[in-house]
């Protein structure tokens, strides 16, 4: 009995002890894998070291502390985690503020859901990093945020310190709203694609403007001025103004060709720097000059025809406009496909004969790049982030799928334990379910409560045609 | 440019010449991925390109049905594919086999077999065959733009009870649909009807062809029913359990099975009066009722959607209580339902592999796994896009992606090919590779349900067609655009 009592408190002791040293800074070594650096090539028969949130070696047969928790990874294969350079997920479909034409005043980071289901359903695809964009419903959109996937931590958790600030820009039928006239609402400015490069045109002039008042201001301050009163702060001219300073990436939902071109051109004339162009399914047709502006490209691998201006996607828009030197990144615009980015970029390989490792840039290093944060993720070496994946087979096989996923070296996704633990939530949902308040009506209880609608991440009416496909 | 183009296109001089060019093709030949492998494909990639610089933008979507129609018009052609990796996917695989096609059929396959007279010779060195895939859950050609085109949907009609429309009457055969989903190896899809109670017909169609009729292998395949549920099933609108949509429900049901009665009662009136005009009372034509006499006698299948565990339920009662022949369409709780659907023997069309789970406290992979689950327990299934046109093409990654949960690769392979044909009561046809059946094959340099795996050849009907589609041209036109 004694003993009994013992081994009762030592496993409760241990349940403590495991509760007070965080998983996520475990050593980890993960052992003769084949792994994808993304960096410097495949290394078979590889061990991967993970210390304090970081890789800290990479090569073969290497020594790690007695403590150190030993992931067999034979026959397996190991990536960096993906990263999906345009993500709705955790937004609870609070993605488009639609009311005005410029709402850079609005920011995704103060709504984000830490609990949404779909963020554990990305880490089981592998996904662990992503721009959470406002939608495309005007010319300019919201500020955005990139958050690693920390499912488990709470909101604050989830945005990358240090990682550029970004907004989101939208050109053609959305901010337009050519698809939403509905009978009876006042249409919204602007209607064309002209008035969208007026809209844009026009937010800048005035971004212009107050950046000089306060530049005036901070003169007049530097030179001793008495009396100075500052200017008004303006919260929709602040984020642009950060662009023309070159402190904001702005990150642009485009489809034509002409209006790709337009955005280059009105952002040349004004002095800043489109960072990616996002969808950008006519990239194909100005990829030169796209590559001439430098920016940098974020498109569906062969997302197509789901509205008019789809209608000349192709499949070989991402090997074009990477065979014309524009550092380009396939992703989801969704929560379904972000479970998937790894078959979606291995289609890059049929589609424009990208080589496998070209093809795994596409969601690791090159969205990286995109969001500036390439010096912390994206790639399999020492000293970055330890978002790492396990996979069955090559990630870019469709029979492949995800063992385990780690972020900042924390093991947020395990097949096996997931498979482990669903016996129980089987139990947990059986009592639920014969509870006294959820008897049938036959069986005496009261008329079942009308279930809202489920509670997606993007359901919004604009963009919802961009993210998914909509049977009739 | 532009004085070449209509004549050259058109001229019979040029056919023949293509033709003469295809005496003898080598896979060796075939370094780019996917796109131009033989001499067809590169004559037909310089006749497209011309075509596509000098056409009207208003008419590129037409262009790949001008190959359609030169293929069509001319006499099928014998070929003999040698030392190819052959997989049947009913028997076993022949691992350096022939393949001979004769007048548009499989006239045979094995590791011997002679050349007929006058066959075009390709040779399939590292090439695998296999059978082409089919996708009994589209909307092909119904379809060509779902927002900011009307004009281009023809899929869902007004009113409830529509069984006396059929998807072969609207199906455009121009549509750039059809040789993009078939240059990826699909080579066959059911396209249904949608909407209503009773939405329609669909039709089975091959994916070449410049007529609805002409691409028909089934022209009335089968019933689609939207079976009546709550918050959906003719209406839609969010789900609300009150008790005026249950007894809507109700009523839809009761309808439903109303005239299916009817149609029973029609068709013995008609049979009577055909047996006895003289003495018995012409019965008045009802167009709807009609229709439905070859479904209510259980010689066609009907195909009804459902994707709830208590949906599909209702539907497998509702069927044996009318004796119709039913395949579930959707079937996302398929895997609850398992034991009544193998004791029933009700095959399901999976077309939600790659759907979100339906509750947020489903597995993860829930829907990846569904089809490894009904495979377990033994019940007829095959694996669908559900897509209405453009991303048909993803079917043999859906099919992927179940084996990667579990399915066994060569059920994977299975449930887009043999077992479709199957459940569509056409495996006497298609779906596998036998002597006997319609050539419709792929011949890639992979596994068929690899993203990474390039399709060499194409057969359709035993017609070799160019790898071209709407996309390739596109990319031709703008990949070294400077």
């Amino acid at each position: 009995m004694k003993t009994l009592m013992i081994i009762v408190c030592l496993i409760f002791l241990a349940n403590v002890a495991g509760a007070q040293s965080p998983d996520r800074t475990k050593t980890r070594i993960i052992r003769n894998a084949t792994v994808l650096t993304v960096s410097h090539g495949t290394l078979v028969n590889t061990d991967v070291l993970i210390r304090n949130g970081k890789i800290a070696a990479v090569g073969q047969n290497l020594k790690a502390p007695d403590d150190a928790q030993v992931i067999d990874a034979t026959g397996k294969f190991v990536s960096p985690g993906i990263i999906d350079a345009h993500s709705h997920t955790m937004m609870d479909g609070s993605v488009n503020e639609c009311t005005k034409s410029v709402t850079s005043m609005a920011r995704t980071q103060d709504i984000l859901n830490p609990t949404a289901i779909g963020i554990y359903r990305e880490l089981a695809g592998g996904t662990t990093a992503a721009l959470l964009l406002h939608g495309s419903c005007n010319a300019i959109g919201g500020l955005s945020t990139t958050v690693k996937l920390k499912w488990g931590h709470p909101a604050a958790d989830f945005p990358i310190p240090g990682a550029t600030p970004g907004i989101k820009f939208a050109l053609g039928e959305n901010p337009k709203r050519t698809n939403f006239n509905i009978p009876g609402l006042q249409p919204r400015y602007p209607a064309t694609r002209m008035g969208v490069e007026e809209t844009i045109r026009d937010a800048f002039a005035r971004a212009r403007d107050y950046k000089r008042d306060w530049d005036d201001y901070r003169a007049g301050v530097a030179r001793d001025e008495k009396n100075l009163i500052p200017p008004r702060r303006d919260l929709e001219l602040e984020p642009l103004v950060e662009v023309l300073e070159g402190k904001r990436f702005v990150h642009s939902h485009c489809y034509r060709a002409d209006e790709i071109l337009m955005l280059m051109n009105l952002a040349d004339e004004l002095g800043f720097k489109v960072r990616t162009l996002q969808h950008v399914l006519e990239g194909y047709k100005v990829a030169s000059e796209i590559a001439r502006h430098g920016a940098m490209a974020s498109a569906f691998a062969d997302f197509w025809g789901y509205k008019m201006e789809a209608y000349d996607a192709i499949p070989y828009d991402v090997a074009i406009m990477t065979r014309h030197g524009v550092v380009s990144s396939v992703n989801s615009d969704s929560d379904e496909r972000a479970r998937r980015l790894n078959i979606e970029a291995a289609k890059m390989v049929r589609y424009g004969g990208l080589t496998e490792d070209e093809a795994l840039k596409l969601v690791t290093l090159n969205p990286a790049m995109q969001l500036g944060i390439e010096n912390r993720v994206g790639t399999i070496d020492v000293g970055k982030d330890a978002d790492v994946v396990v996979w069955s087979a090559h990630p870019l096989s469709v029979y492949t799928h995800v063992e385990q996923t780690f972020v900042d070296g924390e093991l947020l996704f395990d097949r096996q334990a997931d498979i482990a633990r669903r016996a129980q939530l089987e139990a947990e949902r059986k009592t639920l379910e014969a509870a006294e308040s959820n008897k049938s009506p036959a069986q005496g209880g009261t008329p079942p409560r009308a279930p809202s609608a489920i509670r997606r991440a993007y359901t919004h009416d604009d963009d919802i045609q961009d993210g998914e496909d909509r049977r009739p | 440019m532009t004085m070449l183009r209509p004549k050259f296109f058109l001229n019979r001089r040029g056919r023949r010449g293509f033709r003469r060019g295809t005496q003898r093709q080598s896979s060796s030949e075939s370094s780019a991925q996917n796109s131009a492998s033989s001499a067809v494909n590169r004559i037909f990639g310089l006749l497209l390109g011309v075509a596509l610089f000098s056409l009207p933008l208003t008419a590129r979507a037409q262009d790949t049905d001008r190959i359609d129609a030169q293929i069509t018009n001319t006499p099928s052609p014998t070929y003999i594919i040698r030392n190819a990796r052959i997989v049947t996917v009913s028997g076993a695989d022949i691992d350096n086999g022939i393949l001979v096609i004769i007048n548009g059929h499989i006239a045979g396959v094995g590791a011997n077999i002679s050349a007929p007279a006058g066959a075009q010779e390709i040779d399939a060195r590292g090439l695998t065959i296999y059978p082409g895939m089919i996708d009994l859950g589209s909307n092909m050609g119904l379809i060509e733009v779902p927002t900011g085109a009307p004009g281009t949907i023809d899929v869902q009609e007004l009113g409830e009870m529509n069984p006396n429309i059929a998807a072969v009457w609207s199906i455009n055969p121009h549509s750039a649909h059809i040789a993009v989903t078939r240059v990826a190896g699909v080579t066959t899809a059911l396209s249904l009807p949608s909407g209503a109670v009773i939405s329609g017909q669909a039709a089975l169609i091959n994916l070449l062809g410049t007529s609805p009729r002409e691409m028909a292998v089934v022209p009335e395949a089968a019933l689609v029913i939207d079976f009546p549920r709550i918050g959906g099933g003719g209406f839609g609108g969010p789900p609300s359990i009150t008790p005026e949509a249950m007894t809507q429900r109700e009523r839809r049901v009761d309808e439903l099975r109303k005239m299916l009665r009817d149609a029973e009662a029609y068709g013995r009136a008609q049979d009577a009066y055909r047996k006895d005009p003289k003495s018995t009372p012409r019965p008045v034509t009802d167009l709807k009722l009609a229709a439905l006499v070859p479904y209510v006698r259980g010689e066609r299948p009907v195909i009804f959607r459902a994707e709830r565990e208590r949906e599909i339920r209702a539907v497998v009662r509702f069927a044996e209580e009318l004796k119709l022949k039913p395949i579930i369409i959707g079937g996302s709780e398929a895997w609850k339902t398992a034991t009544l659907l193998k004791e029933k023997d009700v095959p399901v069309i999976l077309d939600s592999v790659l759907n979100l789970p339906l509750h947020e406290d489903d597995a993860y992979d829930s829907l990846y796994e569904n089809a490894a689950k009904l495979h377990a327990a033994g019940v007829r299934f095959c694996i669908s896009t559900g897509d209405s046109g453009a991303h048909v093409r993803d079917l043999p990654f859906n099919a992927g992606m179940a084996a990667a949960f579990g399915l066994p690769r060569t059920e994977a392979l299975k449930s887009v090919t043999l077992y479709p044909a199957q459940i569509l009561g056409v495996a006497d046809r298609m779906g596998s590779i036998e002597a006997g059946k319609i050539a419709n094959l792929v011949i890639t340099d992979g596994d068929l349900l690899e993203p990474r795996t390039n399709i060499k050849f194409l057969f359709i009907n035993g017609r070799q067609l160019p790898l071209v589609s709407r996309h390739t041209m596109l990319n031709d036109q703008f990949k070294d655009r400077k």
